[in-house]
């Protein structure tokens, strides 16, 4: 289709969110009086649905992938569209449109909720951003794209001290990292001569006395990484942030805002840094990026499984869950014969993750807006109130866990398996160490739900609204985890291929 | 023809879900009969022959590609043949009834109550018909999520507790079974291209197994042996893997207890047939000794336990772990009428237990207790339950002409004349002293308990039991007599599947 409509229209999904972002600011700021919590809520959902199509239509017609003409470069090479970035898109687009939608319920007594809109918006046009872009420096401005609106996202309740806490240490956190990111790229930039991305990774195997600097900055782009993933050793703000933000951001947070670290850790690690030149000249990331994976898994699963409210309960589990795809590139190796195959099953994951993660902080949305309260048991038979939205959590959280019903067990199953593939049988078998231990604090939710009896018979007072669009994304996510189940097949192998055409 | 059946189970769960709770109950029943219909309608056309592993043929075959793993392919594979057949009509058959002995004791969230028992229904079939193992492990899993709410929002005072135990052991069971069986996968290279069980069942009879990660086939297809074989342990359960058991059945409402008893126990053996004796018979008969002993701990241990009994639930609880003992002994022994009665007996155990259960709960309802010390003369107030009871019992104890006695008198004749099995009439003779003391608790608990002066320690008026309580006591025990004067309807494709497993062994030896 390259020879009816320019190259540029594979950027058109990153095109249509910075459109919708901006028209939302624009009536926000121009005609104030004219700006309601529903029309913001349907234009911002609009937007990303639509962006969604499009990403879907340049999937479904091959833009960017082999068997078209490979990967569509704009602008000098600093832009780089192919299946990886489109994929990741869908998962942006998905998760921004779930979120606008129950965030339409959330704020529905809010006095300006419409910028919340635009800024939702402008983080994921940054996140499209960052999965296109093929220099350091578009990495950078992405990244900051990102982060910028998320730190305002957190502290969205500017009356709260939780949410303004929470914002100020994702702020300082975030300062912090973009900061060493920043200095790691110029360190790189220093010892490779260049900021595009192939480019750097032809001059990997060249390095000559600067092993010693390119090795820093990759280190400090790990730091980097890790920061945006919420890995160890920069996880600490997320607990934090998750419990403080409105749950729609923590939802959107949690589930894009993380996908969109991979991308780029999966950017980097293949093009710019090539498992093979990197090893070559000593810089071991791979060792790195495994016992990242290992210490993360197994840190956010244990701290996890000793929470007493839900949300910070998810807030590590999310934490647990970034170990898990941190295998996708941990489980790199030189030869590379099944690289592909493992960092397929890892965007797959992060595919499901979406759903299920989004979902479940949706729920613990719609628990915020009845106002039951936090804890494990202030969820105490809620299921009897409220079935349906209990039965999507049930889901969400038996997905979490990997249990076989859900898309959840077969993302979890390829990870591993790509990882034992690919010799790596330890961190396989950290990682369904880790799901089983994730079975008890993720089964907690379902227990207080359906099994447990509610504390007083007026604690379920407060379910007394029906949050409409709150409703329907919970519902559409559950009916997406579900969905993802028999439809992994096209899932896993449009992923396999993207990450395959990387090697 | 399955994928109809299973579409429709999951199809009426939904329905039921959503429907009002007044008539939740009749709306389940009634949908619950059409799989039933479709279970014998599948039977009528049953024309499969040998074992579906071993290269026999598969009536209602379908194999749709999924998606590809790792150059391995998972696809929708469901056919039977004649160990599923009767394993999908128990199951078919035993759901209606467990669904009407519900509307008594059922009292709160019923379309949630029936909507799950439908649900697990979907899914119990799924296990019994599926030919690829990722499908049959979805399956097998997704048993479990309907069993624990159904044990955690209905159970008794202990609920919560049992629930939580029942999915932890039986979790953790699974992941163990899974691991072992994909190691064998592993092992097994480029020989197969797909995860379904015929094509693995032939690689491996072809010694195609090779090492993995530096570990000899021997060694791996042992490992893989052990690490099922105590997967499926739990499920079935052998001692000393039972304690989940006795726990779960007692705080389960009387309906769960007909299908965990009936059906799920056998998804243990059903799977041990399948997987364990099927696929790696040279492992199976290499541990004959250990595991027939195992076999004979349970008969014997279980029904010890069912002795010192005061709660009549936890009575025919401990006496099913004894049962199962004679399910693996007909197993390992390897012979036609071994295989074949291990098989029959899974059947004959799913109606017996059933019944008991289910007698015992219409007298629970009734009476609001089960103790053996705190009733005394139900016969005068309930006599029809407390005949049918009675007929139960004796077809426990293995009373000719009931289907208990065709299934235990096929394993003995299969075990005494085992090749494959040292000291074959040993355990034979102690496995038989089981059934004396199944005997021994039977009667003394209902001597207690059922006849003499009437005595109630509880407050409640007993009289006779509505219809709906007893209708479906009526119909299992018709069942029972109907298998037990004719085995044969099932017995004869039984044993034309069991034969290829049983030629597994004598090939090498």
């Amino acid at each position: 289709m390259g020879n009816v409509l320019p190259p540029v229209t594979a950027l058109l999904p990153v095109l249509l969110l910075a459109f919708t972002g901006l028209a939302l600011l624009l009536v926000d700021t121009v005609r104030p009086d004219a700006r309601s919590n529903t029309s913001s809520a349907v234009a911002a959902a609009l937007g990303s649905l639509v962006a969604l199509a499009a990403t879907v239509w340049l999937t479904v017609t091959g833009v960017g992938s082999a068997d078209a003409g490979g990967a569509v470069l704009l602008f000098a090479d600093a832009i780089k569209v192919d299946t990886m970035a489109l994929f990741f898109t869908a998962i942006f687009a998905s998760v921004t449109s779930l979120v606008v939608v129950a965030a339409h319920d959330y704020f529905h007594d809010h006095a300006d909720p419409a910028a919340f809109y635009s800024l939702v918006v402008f983080a994921a046009t940054g996140m499209a951003l960052l999965a296109v872009s093929n220099s350091l420096a578009v990495v950078f401005v992405a990244l900051e794209m990102v982060s910028l609106p998320s730190y305002v996202l957190v502290a969205f309740f500017k009356k709260n001290r939780g949410s303004v806490e929470a914002g100020m240490k994702y702020f300082l956190v975030g300062a912090l990292s973009s900061a060493i990111f920043l200095f790691g790229i110029s360190l790189v930039y220093a010892a490779t001569g260049s900021l595009i991305l192939s480019d750097v990774g032809d001059a990997m195997g060249s390095l000559d006395g600067l092993v010693g600097i390119a090795g820093l900055g990759i280190v400090m782009i790990v730091g980097g990484v890790a920061f945006k993933t919420a890995s160890v050793p920069f996880h600490f703000w997320a607990p934090e942030a998750y419990e403080g933000a409105p749950a729609p951001v923590s939802a959107f947070l949690s589930s894009a805002s993380k996908a969109a670290g991979f991308v780029v850790a999966f950017r980097l690690f293949t093009e710019a840094f090539p498992v093979g030149a990197s090893l070559a000249a000593d810089i071991n990331w791979v060792l790195a990026f495994g016992v990242l994976a290992a210490v993360t898994m197994t840190l956010g699963n244990f701290a996890a499984a000793v929470q007493e409210e839900v949300k910070r309960m998810l807030a590590y589990s999310s934490i647990g869950h970034a170990g898990y795809a941190l295998i996708g590139v941990a489980a790199l190796s030189a030869d590379g014969s099944g690289n592909g195959a493992v960092m397929g099953a890892a965007m797959a994951h992060l595919l499901v993750y979406g759903f299920m993660n989004t979902g479940a902080f949706l729920f613990v949305a719609m628990a915020e807006r009845w106002g039951v309260g936090r804890t494990f048991q202030d969820y105490a038979g809620l299921a009897r109130r409220a079935p349906v939205a209990s039965t999507a959590m049930a889901v969400f959280m038996f997905s979490l866990a990997g249990l076989p019903p859900f898309a959840g067990f077969f993302s979890k199953y390829f990870l591993f398996m790509g990882a034992i593939d690919n010799g790596f049988v330890w961190l396989a078998a950290l990682g369904a160490v880790n799901s089983v231990i994730s079975l008890y604090y993720y089964s907690r939710v379902v227990k207080a739900l359906f099994i447990d009896d509610p504390e007083s018979s007026s604690s379920l007072d407060a379910v007394d609204v029906r949050p409409t669009a709150l409703y329907a994304a919970v519902v559409f996510a559950a009916v997406a985890t579900v969905l993802l189940l028999p439809g992994f097949g096209p899932v896993i192998e449009t992923a396999e291929a993207a990450a395959s055409a990387l090697f | 023809m399955l994928e109809a059946l299973i579409a429709f189970t999951f199809a009426s769960a939904l329905v039921v879900l959503l429907a009002p709770n007044e008539w939740a109950g009749r709306l389940a029943f009634a949908l619950s009969v059409v799989p039933f219909a479709g279970g014998l309608y599948l039977w009528s056309g049953f024309n499969g022959s040998g074992n579906a592993l071993t290269g026999g043929t598969i009536a209602y075959e379908t194999q749709i590609e999924w998606l590809e793993v790792g150059g391995r392919s998972v696809s929708w594979f469901v056919g039977l043949d004649g160990i599923s057949l009767p394993l999908l009509v128990l199951t078919t058959f035993l759901v209606p009834l467990a669904i009407v002995s519900a509307w008594t004791p059922i009292d709160a969230r019923q379309s949630q109550f029936y909507g799950l028992m439908l649900f697990m229904e979907a899914n119990l079939i799924g296990v019994f018909t599926a030919l690829d193992f990722f499908l049959w492990f979805i399956f097998w899993e997704a048993v479990l999520v309907p069993m624990y709410f159904l044990i955690g929002i209905w159970g008794g005072p202990r609920r919560k507790y049992a629930a939580i135990k029942f999915f932890v052991y039986t979790n953790a069971a699974s992941l163990l079974m899974f691991i072992g069986f994909m190691s064998l996968v592993f092992a097994l290279g480029d020989s197969v291209s797909s995860f379904a069980l015929p094509e693995i069942s032939a690689a491996l009879a072809a010694g195609e197994l090779g090492s993995w990660f530096g570990i000899a086939p021997g060694t791996l297809a042992m490992g893989a042996f052990l690490a099922m074989f105590l997967g499926f342990a739990v499920k079935v359960p052998i001692v000393p893997f039972h304690t989940w058991l006795p726990d779960a059945h007692v705080e389960a409402p009387t309906p769960v207890s007909v299908l965990l008893a009936g059906v799920l126990l056998k998804m243990g053996t059903y799977a041990l047939l399948r997987f364990n004796f099927t696929l790696l018979p040279e492992q199976a008969s290499a541990l004959a000794v250990p595991i027939a002993a195992i076999a004979v701990i349970s008969v014997i241990y279980g029904a010890m336990l069912a002795l010192a009994q005061k709660d009549l639930k936890r009575i025919v609880a401990y006496s099913s772990v004894s049962s199962m003992g004679y399910v693996i002994l007909g197993l390992i022994v390897f012979t036609e009428y071994g295989v074949g009665g291990a098989t029959f007996q899974m059947v004959a155990h799913g109606l017996i237990s059933g019944l008991m259960f289910m007698a015992v709960g219409v007298i629970y309802n009734a009476t609001h207790t089960r103790m053996v010390g705190d009733m005394a003369g139900m016969a005068d107030r309930m006599p029809i339950t407390v005949g049918i009871l009675v007929a139960g019992a004796f077809g426990y104890m293995g009373l000719p002409l009931m289907a208990g006695f065709a299934g235990e008198f096929f394993i003995f004749v299969g075990s005494l004349s085992a090749p494959a099995l040292p000291y074959a009439p040993v355990f034979t003779a102690l496995a038989m002293f089981g059934i004396v003391i199944v005997a021994g608790y039977l009667l003394s608990a209902m001597q207690s308990t059922l006849f003499g002066p009437f005595k109630l320690e509880t407050d409640y008026d007993v009289g006779p039991a509505p219809f709906h309580d007893v209708a479906p006591l009526a119909v299992l025990l018709v069942a029972i007599i109907v298998l037990g004067v004719a085995p044969d309807i099932f017995f004869e494709m039984i044993r034309d599947a069991a034969v290829p497993v049983v030629e597994g062994v004598s090939i090498d030896g």
